[in-house]
């Protein structure tokens, strides 16, 4: 990855360039021989959430020799749709954040090349969708519903706790979700609705929904820093709704990022409304430097990388060894029996879902 | 054909032949930039699955989302028209015939929305009508999420083309015609029916299909004010290529949007042709006069008042919002923008100051090379006539083809040597040159054309060789209107946002890029600093067009025209 060393030459080349095509041409050749030609470079191709801790990084780099660039490249949707756009000369050598609901489209699009990784064995088994291991767990979230504690105290309701609860009376006009078609919580939270209600039965579940004044906004930063009552930032915001679709280590965040550390975290999680997500990354098909990759996969599984996951990108380990920090166990919840869905059911039928979806809930 | 013209040609007989050479260039860059990387996601998204996908040209009419998308485009980019036309007439006027201090000032400062990036006008607006926003805060109102929102900000941006479309041939409309009427009995009213409005007809035509042809594709502001439930054509093909990643639905909507610029560019140029048509030009000092009587003054005051309301105030709303920290006023998010926030975009926030002001040179270097040349050869004698009058509006259409496709196109086509420009930073600067070249093309046509062909002539009898014809002739005399152009160029490069959010690279972003990614981000500290980017970035675009506005031409020599290209789109 080249980054702006000297403004004075750019400006330079930019009026030769423009000058003529060729010079453009020449210009574009240099910059492909300096970003992918060293093969101690290695590409991580991710999404905006994408964190880990420096140190942690630089162990690796140290261990290892090689160099990591971060490509982080908008959301997990948008990411994974232009790294199958450009598969066939990839930005980077490694992708990670694709996940269970997405899974199928980038295998079929041919995005990942085989790799089993030595760490596979350590791996939770459940969350090793891929026969061919073109993909590698890394960590899983659940999508739940949050609740605002002090809401549900000071109007004496019990906060709800499944699915079917949200559609009573008592939470008229209390929850925000996000946009099915644009933000992958929201699509979580569709997939759930449909693997409790069945193909058939979740538009009507979506109706009574809508009915009861559920409030759809684009993405989950706008749900639940600013709609949503029970968060620091929605607090500041003026939040109106109590109820958010976000995930179940969110209160744990609250507690974490709260500016004196609270005895429990000021927002719950109904266990009931939980959707499974699973989170891959892969070798890129045509990796310029294929060995980094195996690598940086490697180092994505182990230990030091998978018990550092949950503090930096609040979601769990799918390792059985790594150790969760003491603040999950103090402020999260343990989901047991989250919905699932294969991902070949989520391929087939998400797009008609997320379309039938937007008319349904948003038109 | 003027007699001069003949002669020239039969003195010059490979006047054609120079012509095409001229368009050679400019020509294979449009080849290579936008015909090819369309056309390949284009292509693309018909042949999935190794066979064409024709078929989905029904299917996509067919589906109600959208045929919603499509209602919804239509009747907003109508509404929006109209609206602006209803504010901004007057103004024209105004500007056009009343004489009052400031008026130099006043002309700058509405042109600036137009050159602002989408993304600082959505802020703004978000800022005013938003949750928190003034209107919250002082009556409890919320315009944001309504169409309201998306029709003011568009009279926002547009304000400044029906001005300097309309207001620019309006100003130099001769006053003595209608004096006439007016003395032949006819009352004000019939004087204005009659006499005036006929004749501003095409240029108001041209003045609200300008405003069309942008509404119509608006991105920035429907993304940032409609929320999920609002989306233009522009904003489907975004969310159908980059959300949904249904590629054949994506270029049969690309398709669509295609025809429907095509469409209101042939009328377009069809309105400004029929305007150019005998209409008594006098100079625009002539026609402007101190406000006389209670109506004058009222229309003077009304006007500010509007500007004040609808332009400045959401401007004044943002700035204060960068100074408005969490401990009370001050420099705090100013601060925020040079630390490195790994988290955001691996560099301080400031350097996309830099990233922008570099793109920005570079694709204003490139507009001005390709429109120069383009114009040039539009305003060659020589043959090939029809030929380049389709050039003509071919360079216009960037203008309205979905930048979103422009910008996926590059990166699926311009992957290979030896045009493997992905990893290169100067693929941004190509495709915010794409967006430069027909303002420079409209600024420096009008200039070429009007310079007297006996002059260039009457330096080839003398024996001069072409190039020093253009230096001697052409190049003094299209000099004023080139740094115009510069400048246009550069304040457009500054503030595109479609093609550049999807090819910037993040650890490059352009000002814009920044703000949009500041503003998707929680917090206030977050929304704080994209408050106090998008003040630098109105402050840095402002700047260009003020200077802009000093080099502007003056006088009755060629270059005397509206100083912002719009009035000959």
């Amino acid at each position: 990855m080249s980054t702006v060393t000297s403004r004075t030459t750019y400006v330079g080349v930019a009026l030769a360039a423009a000058v003529g095509l060729t010079t453009l041409t020449a210009c574009g050749d240099s910059e492909d021989s300096s970003s992918g030609g060293k093969s101690k470079d290695v590409t991580l191709v991710t999404h905006d959430s994408f964190a880990v801790s420096k140190d942690v990084l630089k162990e690796f780099e140290r261990r290892t020799g090689y160099k990591v660039h971060r490509l982080k490249d908008g959301d997990a949707g948008r990411a994974v749709n232009k790294a199958l756009l450009t598969k066939d000369n990839p930005q980077g050598d490694v992708f990670f954040g694709v996940d269970n609901t997405l899974l199928s489209r980038a295998l079929d699009g041919g995005l990942f090349q085989p790799y089993r990784t030595p760490e596979l064995s350590s791996l939770d088994a459940a969350t090793r969708l891929d026969k061919e291991h073109r993909v590698t767990p890394v960590d899983t979230g659940d999508i739940c519903v949050n609740y605002d504690k002090k809401y549900f105290d000071e109007h004496r309701i019990k906060p709800p706790k499944t699915l079917e609860d949200l559609t009573r009376p008592q939470y008229k006009n209390l929850l925000v979700t996000e946009n099915a078609g644009s933000s992958s919580p929201g699509l979580g939270f569709l997939l759930g609705t449909a693997a409790a209600y069945g193909d058939e039965g979740w538009p009507t579940y979506w109706k009574k929904l809508k009915a009861n004044g559920i409030k759809v906004v684009d993405g989950w930063e706008q749900a639940y820093n600013q709609e949503f009552s029970g968060s620091a930032g929605g607090r500041k915001a003026g939040g109106e709704r109590p109820l958010v679709v976000s995930y179940a280590s969110s209160p744990v965040a609250e507690a974490v990022y709260a500016d004196t550390p609270p005895k429990t975290a000021p927002t719950g999680v109904a266990t009931g409304t939980c959707f499974r997500q699973i989170e891959f990354a892969g070798l890129l098909s045509n990796a310029k430097n294929p060995e980094g990759g195996k690598a940086l996969i490697d180092f994505l599984a182990s230990k030091r990388f998978q018990e550092d996951v949950p503090l930096n990108m609040f979601v769990s380990p799918v390792r059985g060894d790594a150790k969760v920090p003491a603040e999950f166990t103090k402020y999260g919840t343990v989901v047991r029996e989250p919905y699932t869905m294969a991902p070949d059911k989520i391929a087939d039928k998400r797009d008609d879902w997320v379309k039938s979806w937007n008319t349904l809930v948003l038109k | 054909m003027t007699a001069a013209r003949k002669a020239a040609r039969r003195l010059w007989p490979k006047g054609s032949a120079a012509r095409l050479g001229l368009a050679a260039v400019p020509a294979a860059f449009f080849a290579l930039f936008f015909a090819y990387p369309v056309t390949a996601i284009v292509l693309r998204g018909l042949r999935e699955g190794g066979h064409w996908q024709f078929g989905r040209l029904g299917e996509v009419l067919g589906d109600p989302g959208i045929r919603h998308v499509l209602w919804f485009t239509t009747w907003q980019a109508l509404a929006s028209t109209a609206l602006t036309l209803l504010v901004a007439l007057p103004g024209a006027y105004v500007l056009a015939r009343l004489d009052f201090p400031g008026k130099a000032l006043l002309r700058a400062l509405v042109t600036v929305p137009f050159v602002l990036p989408t993304v600082v006008a959505g802020s703004a607006f978000l800022a005013l009508l938003g949750r928190g926003g003034l209107l919250d805060d002082l009556w409890g109102l919320r315009l944001d999420t309504t169409v309201w929102a998306i029709l003011l900000a568009h009279v926002f941006f547009n304000y400044a083309v029906v001005v300097r479309t309309v207001g620019g041939l309006w100003a130099q409309l001769d006053p003595r015609q209608e004096e006439a009427a007016r003395m032949l009995g006819a009352s004000r009213l019939t004087a204005w029916r009659t006499v005036t409005l006929p004749a501003l007809g095409p240029a108001v035509a041209a003045a609200a299909l300008m405003v069309f042809l942008f509404t119509f594709t608006s991105f920035g502001v429907v993304t940032i004010l409609g929320g999920p439930t609002y989306a233009t054509l522009e904003v489907e093909i975004y969310r159908q290529t980059a959300d949904v990643f249904d590629l054949p639905t994506a270029a049969v909507l690309s398709l669509i949007q295609f025809a429907a610029v095509a469409l209101i560019l042939l009328v377009h140029a069809w309105t400004v042709r029929r305007r150019e048509s005998a209409l008594h030009l006098v100079p625009p000092a002539a026609t402007a006069h101190r406000p006389r009587g209670a109506a004058q003054w009222t229309l003077l005051a009304g006007v500010l008042l509007t500007v004040l309301v609808l332009l400045l105030l959401p401007l004044a709303v943002l700035v204060q919002r960068s100074f408005d920290t969490g401990g009370g006023p001050g420099l705090g998010y100013y601060r925020a923008l040079t630390r490195n926030d790994d988290e955001v975009f691996l560099v301080p926030p400031v350097e996309a100051i830099g990233n922008s002001l570099t793109y920005a040179l570079a694709a204003t270097a490139i507009a001005l090379v390709i429109g120069c040349l383009a114009a040039a050869a539009l305003t060659r004698p020589g043959g090939a006539g029809r030929l380049l009058r389709g050039f003509d509006a071919l360079l216009m259409l960037p203008l309205g083809v979905s930048a979103v496709t422009v910008g996926f196109g590059f990166l699926i086509s311009l992957d290979e040597p030896p045009l493997d420009l992905r990893a290169s930073w100067i693929l941004v600067p190509l495709a915010q040159a794409l967006v430069g070249v027909p303002f420079v093309v409209r600024t420096m046509l009008p200039v070429l054309r009007a310079i007297d062909p006996r002059l260039r002539e009457a330096a080839r009898v003398l024996g001069a060789a072409p190039h020093r014809v253009w230096r001697e002739i052409d190049l003094p005399l299209a000099a004023r209107a080139l740094l115009v152009a510069a400048g246009f160029a550069f304040a457009v490069s500054l503030g595109e946002f479609g093609a550049t959010v999807f090819i910037a690279r993040p650890d490059n972003p352009t000002l814009p890029v920044a703000v949009a990614r500041l503003l998707g981000r929680p917090g206030e500290s977050n929304y704080g600093q994209a408050m106090a980017l998008s003040t630098l970035l109105m402050l840095v675009c402002a700047l260009s067009l003020l200077l802009l506005e000093r080099v502007r031409p003056r006088g009755r020599d060629a270059a005397d025209r509206p100083a912002v290209p719009t009035g000959e789109m």
